[in-house]
This record gives C-alpha cells, structure tokens and sequence, in this order.
C-alpha cells in the first residue's frame, strides 16, 4: 500500500494533489526535477511495476488558471492491481521540460514521444524524442489550447525510419553493408500488418535482426474532436476507436462520464452493459484469431470464426441498427431497451459461436503446422510484459494474473461465475489460446447475465441528464424543452479529474478525463492498451522469423484505430 | 454466298468490336487493391467472406500489390500521414483503374474535421464511386462494384480516364 508520509520523507516536494478526483483514486503532485527520483522510488519501494500512460493537460483557458500553463500525468498501478496512484507536475511555459523516465520503465519511450508530439513537452535524456502520430512536417502540437482543430498541415514525405533501426544494427555490432543484410519495409499498406502499421527490418536470411515500427497513420484526433463535443456527441467517436468491439469502447467512456457524475445505474442497464460488453469481447476475439490464422494460412478457420460474427452482427443491428459502430450507450444508460425475442437470437449467436469455434480448434489443436509456427515464437516473460506496459490477454498470456474485472470489479463481474484465463509462455500460442478460452467464459457470462436480467428501468431516473422518452418530446411543452435544452446545451460535469478503466478486450482501455464544469470535456485521453502491445512489438519479434513476425503481429491484436486515436 | 464470318463459321464464332470485349473481360474480373486503414477494412474483409461473398461479382482476386490491380478501394480514413502513401499506390496502378471511396471519412473526412484528417481522398485521387455509411455495410461495396462494372461497360475502353484531374499532390 502507498505510504504517503514515507514518500514525503524520501521526496521532499511530493505534495498531496488537491484536485478533486472521485472514484478512489490517490493522486500527488511532485516537483519537475524530482520527477525522476519519485518514479524510481514508486517502481523499487512503493511496487508500482506498471506505468498505464503518461499525458499532459494545457491549462491555458481553465477559468482558474495556476501560473504554470502545463501539468504532467503519470499513471501507475500497484502490483497488487488494485490501486492506481496518479503523479503530477506542474510545468510552466517556456520551461517545458524534464527528465524522462524511459530508463526505468520501456513503456514510457512512445509514452512520452506523444506527450512531446501532441504538447511539446521536452524529455531531456529520452532516447529518440520524435514525433510519433502527426508526421515529421508537423509544425507546432495540435493539444495546445491555442493550436486550431482545424489548421491541417501536408506531409509530402515518408521517413526512412533509419535512424531508429541502424541504432539497434550497431549495438548488436552489425553493419549492413558488412553483414549483408537485407533492409525490408512491411507497411503501412501491407495485407498483413492489420490496418496502418509500419514495420522496417533487417534481415539476416529469413532471421529479423533488427526492427522499428512506425505508427500514427490511422491518428484521426480523437482527444481534439473529443474537447469540442457535449459528452454524449463523444459516444460515436468512441466506437471508432476499437472497431472491432465498439460497444466496449461505448461502456468504457459512458462509465467513466458516469463515474464523475456520480451516477449510479439501474440494475437492467448494467446487466445488458454486461452482456454487450462480453459479446463485444467474443466478436474482437474472433476477428484477432480469423485474421491471424488466415495469416499462417489457414483460411477454412477464417470462415469457422468470421461466420459467426456475422451472425452476432445481426443480433447488434436489430438491437442497435448498426453492424459495426453502434453508438448505443449514452451517459446514463442506453438508447433503448432489448427487443421482443432478443434472448432466442442471442441463445442462436452463442451456439454458433461455440460451434464455430469448436470446428476451428479441431483443426489446429493438435494441427503439428500450427502448434509449431506458434509454439515458443516471441515469447514474453510476465516481468517483460509488465515492463512493456502490457494489459489484457497479452498479459495474462505471459502467466500475470491481472484482469480489471477480478481486480477491480466493476458492474456485478464479482457476482459472476466465470475464470481468468491465464497462459504460462507468453508466446504466440499463448496469445491466441487465452482468446479462444476467453471466448468461452465470455460466453457463460452471458448465459449467466441472460437468466439474471431483472425487469426495470434502463435510464437512470434524471432529466438533466438522460433525454426524454419521444413520447414526451412530441406531446409535452415540457418534454420538448428538455430534449432541446439537453441536445443544444447539454449537461455538465463537475470540474475536476478523473482515470477510470473497464476490461476492454485487448487490456485495460482507459479514460483520463479532465472537466471544467462545462457540458464538453476540457481533455479526454484515452490509455489505449494497443499502443503499449505495438510499442514492444520490435523487441519481441528480433531474432525470430520474418514469417512469425506476421503472426506475432497478429496474436498482439493491434487495433490501429485504438492505437493511434 | 454470302462471304462473312457467320457463313464461313456459322454459330462457333461471334463477331464484335475489340473494346466490347476488352470491357466485357475487364467488369467480369475486377482485381481489387484494398486500401485499408480502419472500421471500412474490417467490413470489407465482410464483404470478402463467405457471407457476402465478393467472389459472385468476380472481384475475389485481392491484389496487394498495386501493380497487379486495377480497382482501388479506399476504406477507412486518410490521415495527412498517409496521404502521400495513397498516392504513391495510385500512382503505381497501371492505367485503367477505377477508385472507390468506401465510407464517410474516405468521401469526406466523415466527422473527423480535424488537424489530421484529409477531408475526402478526391483531393489527391479521382475517385469513380462514392459509399456513403460509418461504416458502409457490405450490400453497399457489393452495389458499388456493380457501379463500376456498369461504367466500364459504358465507358470508351480504350481512352485515358481523369486526365484532366489534379489535386494537391499534382503540381
């Protein structure tokens, strides 16, 4: 547990933080040129082993502005899973700079990076302080207040990457003239790199001696559209940040707006919250194991396990009128209740989805082809994994036994009856075996949620806040001032800051929302978990094949949309 | 006598212009490129299985590199990053070729109006059929294949198409 007065002693500026956070999570506040120091002592002393994200707030038009413009966020987890602990440093302008941490924890590199690219705060001592999601022509950094949404900036270049690979190339005393080795380039337009990923190598042979991957081109500005919508126009956005299980993203954000609020929801919300959630897991699940086969070449299992998707859409389109992006949650609630004979369609969903997933496990279970192109390819030992920032099944396939749901249970997941799937190797099997386990619990969770699903409301009971049923906005004077009050002006949040995580199907996706008492977030950041699971990926796929890079790519699940926002 | 083909050959052979053929060889056996970037990707890969089916139009034959493709699907949102990359790859398609835009951020931006989304790939591109949808479901790519094998089919087979067209990158 976190000793505050313990730390205070070894630390002298670490402060407690007075902004007000809500949902139990401890923050303090820490002089810029400690920054180092407390990091190193929370990672050692205090057993904080992971760092979830690293972001920063621009406070120039906060109505009470502190005299520094800038604040640092550092978010950590305990090791026992449960305890967040939040560190902050305040910045002020033309003094934007501090010691990075990158030396301590791996996942802080591209962390940091986007802090730079985004707010053009400086790391001193960071290993390659570029930019990482706008291109390398950008001028100025798009989160700043005063940058316009709208000022677009034209890339008429690519970058090599060389500078980042050849780096690698002489700490490992090659050369590629001497050694001849073959530069390759994967991406970002490549049938295997799952959406925009850039990866270049070199290659001994078939054999990777070293990589370095390129993201950002899927970056569509999420956190800036984010700061000019009223919260519930920001529930559409969230859907594209996963696409492969939007109504997860749609949960993940809902609750966290709802958290600050204070809202708590009737129980049938949660329950089909529930539902839809582990549904949303089983359909990303099978979209990462469908295409990741398909990768090794295994197409029939591509039909096996994308068939059933299909029909789990088609449950989603007659419950929410859209197959993929499905903009169903709204803060404090939903937009409408399940339909008559919904249970049948989805009992139909699940049985095929247990079938599907069945024929294709016959195939490769026992399949020598697929258990040896899997089989100890990048492993990731669970100290590694931590090290690298990583959540979800990719964590718990390296054997750490951490999932939001047993370690912070949030909406009933405590009352539940279901296990966490753990792996032992970390390695591509591993990955893509904890996903077809997990499919299966997901799938007793709901059969569990659908027998328990109580009668009742699915909207909290507040017309500030949830609009009013059409009903009313037709027939009532009332009704009709409501729903425009509420569509023009919106609600509004209560200022202050708050982190909230769900259990998102590729780890922890969580939101950093930042109010200002208004009816539109003043920052919304999203912890994405696949850019820590991209940020490791060059590491762990050097000294493997070339071929097993693909696959590896595809056990990681990367969600460029997720990934760059 | 009659000295035509018809009467030399009788039913085993057909007589009709070159470019009807070329048109006719070419609408059947559409080779996609697929420019996919984000949620239009995961519906086309839709589109492409059994379902859908893409293959009942001819258009199965997925080609990832351009060179071998002649009908670009730009699915998903273009960022100011990958602009000069989707130029790059048209630019590599040998001529003809036909452009789909797949969904709203492809034809506009979509709602994306922000510092770092083209607002609609026809400012470096000249696209040929537009889907509207976030995303498009796959009925739609499937209606707009049909668009285009309708186009070819009236279209000159052998004339240069867009070559008056220039964007941002054409200078």
């Amino acid at each position: 547990m976190f000793e505050f007065e313990e730390l205070k002693a070894l630390v002298a500026s670490v402060e407690r933080a007075d902004s007000d956070r809500g949902g139990g999570y401890r923050a303090i506040s820490v002089d810029s040129k400690d920054i180092y120091r407390c990091c190193e002592l929370l990672r050692d002393r205090f057993d904080y082993p992971l760092l979830l994200d690293i972001t920063a707030v621009d406070r120039l038009k906060l109505t009470a502005r502190p005299k520094e413009r800038f604040k640092l966020v550092y978010i950590f987890r305990h090791a026992n899973f449960r305890d967040t602990l939040i560190v902050e440093t305040p910045l002020r302008e033309g003094e934007e700079k501090l010691e990075s941490i990158t030396s301590l924890f791996f996942a802080a590199d591209w962390l940091e990076r986007e802090t730079y690219d985004q707010y053009g705060i400086e790391f001193t001592k960071h290993p390659n302080l570029k930019r990482i999601l706008n291109h390398m022509e950008f001028e100025g950094h798009p989160l700043r207040k005063d940058y316009p949404i709208d000022k677009r900036q034209l890339c008429t270049r690519t970058q090599d990457m060389f500078d980042e690979l050849f780096p690698k190339l002489e700490r490992k005393g090659l050369d590629p003239e001497r050694d001849a080795l073959m530069i390759l380039n994967l991406g970002p337009s490549h049938p295997a790199s799952h959406g925009t990923i850039r990866t270049i190598t070199a290659l001994d042979g078939e054999r990777i001696v070293a990589a370095a991957s390129e993201i950002g081109y899927l970056h569509r500005g999420f956190e800036k559209s984010a700061e000019e919508c009223r919260y519930n126009q920001i529930v559409p956005y969230t859907d594209r940040l996963n696409y492969c299980s939007a109504l997860m993203n749609n949960i993940g954000y809902a609750k966290c707006v709802e958290d600050r609020l204070g809202i708590e929801l009737p129980a049938r919300a949660v329950f089909i919250r529930v539902m839809l959630a582990e549904l949303s897991r089983i359909i990303d699940h099978l979209v990462c194991l469908a295409a990741g086969l398909l990768d090794m070449g295994a197409q029939t299992n591509y039909w096996y396990l994308f068939n059933p998707r299909n029909d789990a859409y088609d449950f989603l389109s007659r419950l929410t009128g859209a197959r993929l992006t499905n903009s169903y949650m709204r803060i404090g609630g939903m937009t409408a209740d399940l339909y008559e004979g919904w249970e049948s369609d989805l009992q139909n969903v699940l049985r095929k989805v247990e079938k599907g997933v069945d024929e294709s496990l016959v195939m490769i279970e026992h399949n020598r082809i697929f258990i040896e192109r899997t089989q100890d390819i990048s492993p990731v030992s669970a100290q590694e994994a931590l090290s690298y920032g990583f959540t979800g099944p990719n964590l718990r396939a390296s054997g750490v036994p951490y999932d939001l749901r047993f370690a912070r249970p949030y909406y009933f997941y405590d009352d539940f009856d279901f296990e966490m799937v753990i792996g032992s190797h970390g390695d591509t099997y591993d990955r893509m075996m904890v996903r077809f386990e997990e499919i299966s619990q997901s799938i007793g969770i709901i059969r569990q949620a659908m027998k328990e699903i109580p009668e009742g409301a699915i909207n909290i009971d507040d017309k500030s806040i949830v609009l009013p049923p059409k009903r009313d906005v037709y027939e009532t004077i009332e009704g009709t001032i409501n729903q425009f009050k509420l569509i023009f002006e919106g609600f509004k949040v209560p200022a202050g800051e708050l982190y909230s995580a769900t259990e998102a199907a590729n780890g922890e996706l969580g939101f950093y929302l930042v109010s200002d008492g208004g009816p539109k977030p003043y920052k919304l950041k999203v912890r994405a978990p696949s850019l820590l699971h991209m940020q490791a990926y060059p590491d762990i796929i050097t000294d493997y094949q070339l071929a097993d890079a693909i696959m590896t790519l595809g056990s990681l699940n990367i969600i460029a949309g997720e990934m760059d926002r | 006598m009659e000295l035509s083909a018809e009467d030399i050959l009788g039913d085993s052979v057909i007589t009709t212009r070159v470019e009807a053929v070329l048109d006719w060889g070419r609408q059947s056996s559409l080779w996609p490129f697929v420019f996919g970037t984000a949620c239009c990707a995961i519906e086309f890969m839709a589109t492409a299985a059994s379902r859908y089916d893409i293959a009942r139009f001819g258009a199965e034959v997925l080609r990832f590199s351009p060179r071998h493709a002649d009908l670009l699907v730009v699915a998903g949102t273009i960022s100011m990053k990958q602009a000069p990359i989707l130029k790059q790859i048209y630019e590599q398609m040998p001529e003809p070729r036909w452009v789909v835009s797949m969904g709203a951020c492809a034809c506009s931006g979509g709602f994306y109006d922000n510092y770092t989304t083209l607002q609609g790939i026809d400012e470096i591109v000249p696209v040929d059929v537009y889907i509207a949808g976030c995303p498009p479901r796959p009925e739609a790519l499937l209606d707009a294949v049909m668009e285009i094998q309708k186009m070819i089919w009236k279209e000159p087979a052998l004339k240069a198409r867009h070559s008056d067209y220039k964007g941002i990158f054409d200078v």
